[in-house]
């Protein structure tokens, strides 16, 4: 499969999918102008790589913010994820943002995978 | 060119930090944002109290992006443009935006907003789970219908807004949220 590998900008994050390497990120900042048509190419590598996973597959949420359309894409993310077996969130927050965390916890009670909460 | 000093008094007296009047662009909001940041930075702002102003300055900024081209009234030159402020107190930062709106949303608008501030902290996570749950895909605006809410989650404050009549046709929304400097 291709590896994705986007740079971030002032506006969108940083993400590496990259099923060799076993290494799901998204990093940073999210509030580009169309995020539907920002988070398809993830959507679609998700599709394709769902259809034979890696034995395990941890995907890293590490972001610093995310607006509220960038919200409701990273929940279909999570919902690909939901589909696809020994599948651990691994969710990152700033020690003392509060608000990313609770992000963090509204999404895990949103969808059936397990969540991990890790500060930075 | 009395003017200038009258505006410099205005935004002086208001403690405005930040005007922008003019038209919305995703390019515009990032350097708007960008130039809050760099302000807030420069004080050492509290990191909490800069993420939620730049939470809600994202939401706010976006939203006036996004329904820029609604208003299309011959008779009204100043249908593209908006404005946005922050003024900053010792005790919070007033984030302000204006925009001209076909009359026909005012009433979706000022249910949605009495809707929102009808609710307390537990009642606006529970409707903001309930919405992301429940819409399909976003607005053909790319919009996800959880701006307003959040914005109210991250300021902890009710949102005040009003509408000003400009003709039969539009009228001139202002919002106005408040974050708290000293909450922490």
């Amino acid at each position: 499969m291709e590896v994705i590998n986007l740079e971030s900008t002032e506006d969108t994050p940083k993400i590496i999918l990259d099923r060799n390497n076993g290494i799901f990120e998204i990093s940073g900042r999210s509030l580009p102008e169309d995020s539907a048509e920002y988070y398809q190419p993830i959507l679609d590598w998700l599709d394709e790589y769902s259809k034979s996973p890696n034995p395990e597959t941890v995907f890293i949420f590490k972001l610093e913010y995310f607006n509220t359309a960038s919200s409701k894409l990273i929940l279909d993310i999570l919902s690909k994820l939901e589909t696809i077996d020994n599948t651990t969130i691994s969710w990152f927050y700033h020690e003392d943002d509060e608000d990313m965390e609770e992000a963090g916890t509204e999404f895990s009670e949103l969808v059936e995978v397990p969540f991990e909460f890790k500060t930075y | 060119m009395k003017y200038i000093y009258e505006l410099h008094k205005t935004m002086v007296a208001r403690n405005l930090i930040l005007v922008y009047e003019g038209e919305f662009t995703q390019e515009i909001t990032k350097s708007v944002l960008a130039m809050a940041e760099r302000n807030m930075d420069a004080i050492g702002e509290d990191s909490a109290v800069k993420r939620k102003v730049f939470n809600v300055m994202v939401e706010c900024l976006q939203n006036i992006v996004k329904h820029s081209d609604e208003v299309n009234d011959i008779n009204y030159t100043d249908k593209n443009s908006a404005v946005f402020m922050i003024g900053k107190q010792d005790d919070k930062y007033i984030i302000t935006s204006g925009n001209p709106i076909t009359n026909d949303k005012i009433e979706m608008l000022q249910s949605k907003l009495e809707y929102i501030n009808a609710l307390d902290k537990e009642g606006l996570k529970t409707y903001y789970k309930d919405k992301i749950k429940k819409s399909q895909g976003l607005s053909e605006k790319g919009g996800a219908g959880l701006g307003f809410i959040d914005m109210a989650r991250k300021s902890g404050q009710k949102l005040q807004f009003d509408f000003e009549h400009i003709n039969e046709n539009i009228s001139f929304f202002s919002l106005k949220t408040i974050i708290r400097r000293n909450n922490q």
